[in-house]
């Protein structure tokens, strides 16, 4: 059982890590800092509830866990009309009029490798910062923080978990398109 | 036949969530003849496990995402030290 560290040192000992946890999912160094911030606050007022079960760092990193999904929560309204297009976009180019692929699928050369690559993570990041907002959002949710689809819907206020599971495949099939044309069959993965 | 653009959607959901068995068994079946959803399927997974490892990545100098600025640090030590 371990105690919680002097608050006085939190921003030292954490506010890096917090920092970068809420940069990677909002993209916005004011909004980030918010959160952070609404982070330290809130771990300030329940420090007596603190088990000492998962380190200090995870109570902090589960308490702005619960920030950024609020924040999303209150970034949502009005944007709904958004996931109807990107719903009712359906691929239309990619697929002829009887499903099938229009363009071959291209084989990717030596993908792990480009997983070494500090260059690869540039393309990959602008990939997802160039997804409509809210599509990027909820790959990120998904992707990164492992929430579910009730709690997708909830979060970005999505009527059904079906329509989750589309927008997902919609932001999938972007961001394979973009890593295709940036990386794997442009300048970055060819010339080692 | 499942068409590949239904597969292109199932393959997706697979990562996320259970398929009914009608599906994969659809799904199974389709992948076996076809060359291009295969492809696709692995580049899906390849992007899965990319995004996994995306959390984890250490900061690296020239990243769009830094840390804090001493600015910011003050401000957040601040803000502590008033509200205890």
């Amino acid at each position: 059982m371990t105690a919680l560290s002097d608050p006085d040192n939190w921003v030292a000992e954490h506010g890096d890590y917090l920092y970068r946890y809420a940069m990677m999912r909002v993209r916005d160094p004011a909004v980030a800092e918010d959160l952070v911030q609404e982070t330290f606050l809130a771990a300030l007022k329940a420090r007596g509830s603190f088990s000492g079960k998962s380190g200090e760092k995870t109570w902090l990193v589960g308490i702005l866990k619960h920030k950024l999904i609020d924040q999303v929560y209150r970034a949502r309204n009005g944007m709904q009309v958004e996931d109807i297009a990107l719903i009712a976009d359906n691929f239309a180019d990619r697929f002829d009029e009887s499903g099938h692929w229009r363009a071959e699928i291209a084989q990717w050369s030596d993908p792990d490798l480009a997983l070494e690559k500090d260059e690869f993570w540039r393309v990959f990041e602008a990939c997802v910062e160039r997804l409509p907002p809210r599509m990027a959002r909820l790959f990120l949710l998904k992707e990164m923080d492992g929430l579910s689809g009730e709690e997708l819907c909830k979060a970005l206020d999505i009527s059904t978990t079906n329509n989750v599971w589309v927008m997902l495949s919609r932001a999938r099939m972007r961001l394979r398109d973009c890593l295709e044309a940036n990386w794997f069959t442009g300048r970055g993965s060819g010339e080692t | 036949m499942t068409s590949c653009k239904e597969v292109s959607d199932l393959l997706s959901t697979s990562l996320d969530t259970r398929l009914p068995v009608s599906r994969r068994i659809g799904l199974r079946f389709h992948l076996l003849l076809c060359k291009m959803c295969s492809r696709y399927q692995q580049q899906l997974k390849f992007l899965h496990r990319a995004a996994t490892m995306y959390t984890e990545r250490a900061p690296r100098p020239g990243d769009a995402v830094a840390v804090l600025t001493a600015d910011a640090a003050q401000r957040l030590t601040q803000k502590i030290r008033e509200s205890r």
